[in-house]
């Protein structure tokens, strides 16, 4: 057997339907070895399905996909060796300890009992959670529980790993963590494959980025390109009075000084998101604060949402529902 | 720059050492979810009590009065049919089991490693029929306390062994369940729904000579009063082969339809 590229996955037009619902609708995907794919993409725009059949978890209804030269559908158990697999929500067992998890899946793939403790001791050093390795799993904290689901991805050492949205659900400090241990693993040569809804994920960590809606790719290049393309950025500003917040995303909306999508506001933080095109937005919105007499306690520019993302790459909105809810928030305050 | 192999290879055969392992492995989980969770034996452990008490001081009395052997001869009557009941309500656990699997991640991340496709079922029936051995020793040791007299321990072994062929095959049934329905509440209500008219309609508690026509052409291919009047064959005596080979007959069935299915399911769900 050759392997004639070295493409670590290779996907041509895949489709998946489920019922009238074209979860996939022919996607094509490349991930040369080494690198990071970000898979960008709203909640049902078919991030998941794609990773469920790349992982044999699901048969595609048309197309064809490899992931280390083997294809999906015609050695699947070769396949199923040289991948790792971490899911939205942990796909550890809740009941078993740590270090019992991680010693079965060993075993299961074929290691010498030495060898699976041997691995099992050294993932859970590696991981952080050696102290916990006599704990069951159902008492690790949301962070603790997906270390051990990345632990149990590891032991194979994979040659290729999908992350279904690693961090999803996750607070910022906890992120974070598995942040900086999916760079570690990136650093030892695996090549990844992301699904996010956040472009500031795909930003810390995948080099290219492909963003996808509703079953088909609708952007695909390095990160790089794609922010150059989008252009904006996204500036938080919190007033001192949180009553100020909707007051102010009225006048600016009414102004007009602002990207493709209009303000958001943030009530649960007080603050007021204002995607921005360029550097004279930036300073008009500055201009306007200050003119209405406006004391802020904060101000920073972050990169564009996933709305802003969709509304410059396609015209319309992310379709997700918790875009819907900001958009929802937003007309409250137009009107 | 086409991806992939030159020829469309096959796929990596397991080897049978690989398939033993791998269900070794799972079959430690299972053991592992007990210590953890040493209530989940409780089941095992008290409905032999709770049933053999019943039945012989609430209804042995009358039953046995009616057989002409009194309440002892009741015991000798209903024992070998408590192995065979036991052995069936127990049968359950594995679907529910397996239900509760399914709707955590680990389903996902066994179904992704490169293990046989049995594996996973497989361990879940032998920890079954470990917990139902352990709740047959209870039942013994309550039957024995009670008034029962084991003339062949050969023969009870056999009665045991029986019981747990047959319940291995009803195992695949529930393991289908299992796969198919969307929770453990679903598959315990659709297994009680399956398995109480089979209990009772059968020869486990009474002899079926008093009931009805139509009530005894049931009962006579209910495969639970088979293998009640099997083991009663083989414990206390009286005839046995047809009975034996009639519950043989029902269990090679239900396994040969059952487990490719539930296999078949259980790789094939999204």
């Amino acid at each position: 057997m050759t392997r004639i590229d070295n493409n670590a996955v290779s996907v041509r037009g895949l489709v998946k339907h489920y019922g009238d619902t074209k979860a996939l609708d022919g996607v094509d995907l490349d991930v040369r070895q080494g690198t990071v794919m970000g898979v960008l993409g709203p909640n049902g725009a078919g991030k998941t399905t794609l990773v469920r059949i790349l992982s044999t978890l699901l048969k595609p209804d048309a197309g064809e996909a490899t992931v280390a030269g083997y294809d999906v559908l015609r050695q699947p158990r070769q396949l199923r060796r040289v991948i790792g697999l971490t899911g939205q929500y942990a796909s550890v067992d809740e009941k078993l300890p740590g270090w019992e998890n991680l010693y079965m899946i060993g075993r299961l793939l074929d290691l010498p009992r030495k060898d699976a403790r041997a691995r099992a001791d050294e993932l859970l050093e590696r991981f952080s959670l050696t102290e916990a390795a006599k704990r069951p799993a159902s008492t690790y904290s949301g962070g603790m529980r997906r270390r051990l689901d990345l632990a149990a991805s590891m032991i194979g050492r994979p040659q290729v790993l999908f992350l279904d949205e690693p961090t999803t659900g996750l607070d910022p400090r906890t992120r974070n963590e598995v942040w900086a241990e999916v760079k570690a693993m990136v650093g030892d040569g695996v090549t990844v494959l992301l699904t996010t809804q956040y472009m500031e994920e795909a930003e810390q960590l995948a080099s290219e980025l492909t963003v996808v809606d509703r079953g088909k790719v609708i952007a695909n290049g390095r990160v790089e390109e794609l922010k150059a393309k989008v252009g904006g950025r996204t500036l938080r500003v919190r007033p001192v009075d949180p009553l100020q917040v909707r007051p102010l995303a009225d006048m600016i909306d009414e102004l007009g000084i602002t990207g493709l999508a209009g303000t958001t506001v943030d009530g649960e933080n007080g603050t007021l998101l204002v995607p921005i095109l360029s550097d004279e937005q930036l300073t008009a919105v500055v201009g306007a604060v200050t003119a209405r007499g406006i004391t802020i306690s904060s101000i920073s520019t972050e990169l564009p949402s996933l709305d802003e993302v969709f509304l410059s790459l396609t015209g319309h909105r992310a379709s997700a529902p918790q875009d819907a809810r900001s958009a929802d928030d937003r007309q409250e305050v137009a009107v | 720059m086409s991806a992939a192999t030159t020829t469309p290879a096959a796929d990596a055969r397991i080897p049978l050492r690989g398939h033993l392992r791998h269900t070794g492995a799972l079959v430690r989980r299972n053991l592992l979810w007990i210590r953890q969770d040493p209530e989940s034996m409780f089941d095992a452990l008290l409905m032999p009590v709770v049933f053999t008490l019943l039945f012989v001081y609430v209804f042995g009395g009358s039953i046995g009065q009616a057989l002409g052997g009194g309440q002892d001869g009741y015991v000798q009557y209903v024992i070998p049919g408590m192995i065979a009941m036991m052995s069936m309500t127990l049968s359950q656990g594995v679907g529910t089991g397996f239900s509760q699997d399914f709707n955590s991640g680990v389903m996902d991340r066994f179904r992704s490693l490169p293990i046989g496709r049995g594996s996973v079922l497989f361990a879940k029936i032998s920890v079954e029929l470990v917990r139902m051995l352990f709740a047959t020793a209870v039942l013994m040791i309550v039957a024995v306390l009670v008034g029962f007299h084991i003339n062949h321990w050969g023969g009870l072994f056999a009665a045991v062994g029986l019981s747990a062929v047959f319940a291995s095959s009803i195992m695949w049934v529930f393991l289908t369940l299992g796969v198919i329905l969307k929770n453990a509440q679903s598959v315990q209500a659709m297994g009680f729904l399956v398995l109480f008219p089979l209990q009772f309609g059968s020869s486990i508690f009474a002899p079926t000579k008093s009931m009805p026509g139509w009530l005894q052409a049931f009962t006579d291919y209910n495969p639970l009063s088979t293998l009640a009047d099997a083991a009663r064959g083989l414990m206390v005596g009286g005839p046995v082969a047809h009975d034996l080979w009639i519950t043989l007959g029902w269990s090679v069935g239900i396994t040969a339809i059952a487990a490719p299915y539930a296999i078949h399911k259980f790789r094939t769900k999204s």
